[in-house]
């Protein structure tokens, strides 16, 4: 049995409707003690993502990114609402789901003392494969990221950062997903590294035909690599179009502002005033 | 479940046993760190023994070797029996550590296949670890294994293995549910469950709720089974009922515990807490 290609189903990748994540935040319990607020990370959010497109979620820390990807991923239950990823229910058919997506998240989690090849093949076991050929995917893969082959039996705690996230990359790629869930991938990476993954999102889309949702905060990242932006402000929509329509919608005496100009218009504030009023769930 | 169905879970299931090997491997300093414990903590159990007769204690030496028999199959029992538990307890744990335990319930897996893998592979493990200890054991202290029937009490070994892993299982979501306290929890039940089991002494000698407490516990069921094997060369009709009764515990504990874990998995998710490190 193999992952299921989704990418030919008629129902669009990724469909939500009113879905609502609060969490519960620790903190004063006691009588006399002032009660503490829950942390609203997603409210009533709708969302459709259309299959093959890249798609970009721009929002500051708190904003709900990483949750709506938890969702997606079954990773979080939502409170309420429906999320369906190919037309299949996030929480009621999650093992169907599951078939589907593969996450980048901005820590690459790795068993660090194991090495790249451990680690892929392992992965590879869980998504079915792991036979014979693994090996020469692997070899493949990671050379096809700039990655030498004497990294591949070193332990992944010996690799740089940026060597580490190509190699969360490559397992993503090992197991050919649907939808590809990434969550600020390049995120802490030197400029080259960064330059190296958004390169390789590119790829995915081409030769993978994987549809793919990525979480940024990077504004230039989300004008140069996706289609589509949806920015979320409070885990709400604030605005969402292409790239080329987001900039269209708030020209100015002729000039057409950057996406950053955009977000900056339409919040009232940057990213990073953002960033420090931020709760703890992303 | 179909028969492709299956397959995917067997061959995940061989992921789970080769991603314990590699682990292992990868740790090897840090078991044989463990394995030099074990095996430190499990002489002195025996020299123990010894050293009654010196305190006069005990003067027939007959009886002595008995005692340092019956003492040292609770320590090497406790010592394999404690190493699977641990292992399939920490299963979520060591996860969280890592920083893979998202990935790993994100895969398209049953969480069957992954806790009887972890399981499974805990088990080859512990009985490679408690064979040497064990070798080291009869070459120090010349046991005399005459009186022992080997195979019933291997019998009891393999039936002890399946409630083990369904307490391992139903400890293990602790860890899941309480991020910063589960793995304080775990050593709780571990260490209750070496008090009630009457691993170094008759459960007998423990107050009443402790004794009640060890009726239920899988443990003391194992090392009953175990010494009348071992010391009274007890036949396997003999020691049938023990391995019964561990049979039957093991047919209610495994499902039991993969129900609950499935109830805690929710929870967890409904509360955020996979992502939390502690």
């Amino acid at each position: 049995m193999a992952i299921q290609p989704a990418t030919q189903m008629n129902s669009p990748a990724i469909e939500m409707r009113g879905i609502s994540k609060r969490f519960r935040r620790t903190g004063a319990r006691l009588p006399w003690q002032k009660p503490v607020s829950d942390k609203v990370a997603l409210a009533a959010l709708d969302l459709t993502v259309a299959t093959g497109a890249i798609t970009g979620v721009i929002g500051p820390n708190g904003s709900g990114k990483s949750t709506l990807i938890r969702i997606l991923a079954t990773l979080t239950v939502p409170d309420s609402g429906t999320a369906r990823v190919f037309g299949c229910d996030v929480v009621e058919d999650a093992a169907q789901v599951r078939r589907f997506i593969n996450r980048v998240s901005v820590e690459a989690a790795f068993f660090k003392e194991m090495s790249p090849w451990e680690n892929m093949l392992y992965t590879a076991r869980l998504y079915g494969s792991g036979g014979g050929d693994t090996r020469d995917r692997v070899e493949k893969s990671l050379h096809r990221l700039g990655l030498p082959l004497s990294t591949l039996d070193r332990p992944m705690k010996q690799l740089s950062r940026g060597q580490q996230q190509k190699v969360a990359i490559a397992r993503s790629f090992l197991t050919s997903p649907s939808l590809l869930l990434m969550d600020e991938p390049t995120t802490g990476l030197d400029p080259r590294s960064r330059r190296d993954v958004q390169e390789l999102v590119g790829t995915l889309r081409t030769e993978h035909g994987a549809t793919v949702l990525l979480s940024t905060h990077d504004l230039r990242e989300a004008e140069t690599l996706c289609d589509y932006v949806i920015i979320l402000e409070r885990g709400a929509v604030l605005a969402e179009g292409t790239p080329a329509a987001l900039r269209a919608r708030h020209e100015l005496d002729g000039v057409v502002p950057s996406l950053e100009d955009v977000y900056l218009r339409i919040s009232g504030k940057s990213l990073e005033e953002d960033e420090e009023e931020g709760g703890e769930e992303g | 479940m179909t028969v492709s169905a299956l397959r995917w879970e067997a061959n995940a299931f061989v992921g789970f046993l080769e991603r314990q090997k590699n682990l292992y491997k990868r740790y090897w300093a840090w078991e044989m760190v463990w394995v030099l414990y074990t095996l430190v903590t499990t002489l002195s159990i025996g020299y123990l023994a010894s050293g009654l007769n010196s305190i006069g204690m005990h003067e027939d030496p007959g009886k002595l070797q008995a005692v340092q028999l019956y003492l040292l199959i609770g320590a090497l029992l406790w010592s394999y029996l404690s190493m699977v538990f641990v292992e399939v307890a920490w299963t979520i744990s060591w996860e969280r550590w890592e920083g893979t335990i998202e990935y790993t319930m994100m895969a398209p897996v049953k969480r069957a296949t992954h806790l009887l893998g972890v399981s499974t592979f805990s088990i080859f493990y512990g009985l490679a670890r408690a064979t040497l200890i064990g070798a080291v054991i009869v070459l120090l202290f010349h046991i005399n294994l005459s009186h022992a029937n080997l195979l019933s009490g291997g019998l009891v070994l393999v039936a002890a293995t399946f409630p083990l892993i369904g307490l391992g299982i139903l400890t293990c979501l602790l860890p899941l549910l309480s991020p910063e306290k589960g793995d304080q929890m775990t050593v709780a039940v571990q260490g209750t469950l070496l008090l009630v089991s009457g691993v170094y002494y008759p459960v007998s000698v423990l107050p009443g709720p402790l004794q009640a407490l060890g009726l239920v516990s899988p443990l003391t069921y194992t090392l009953t089974g175990m010494r009348e094997a071992l010391l009274q060369n007890r036949g396997i009709v003999e020691t049938l009922p023990s391995i019964a009764l561990l049979l039957g515990m093991g047919i209610i504990l495994i499902p039991a515990g993969l129900w609950i874990f499935g109830l805690a998995e929710q929870r967890a998710k409904r509360l955020g807490l996979l992502k939390r490190s502690g």
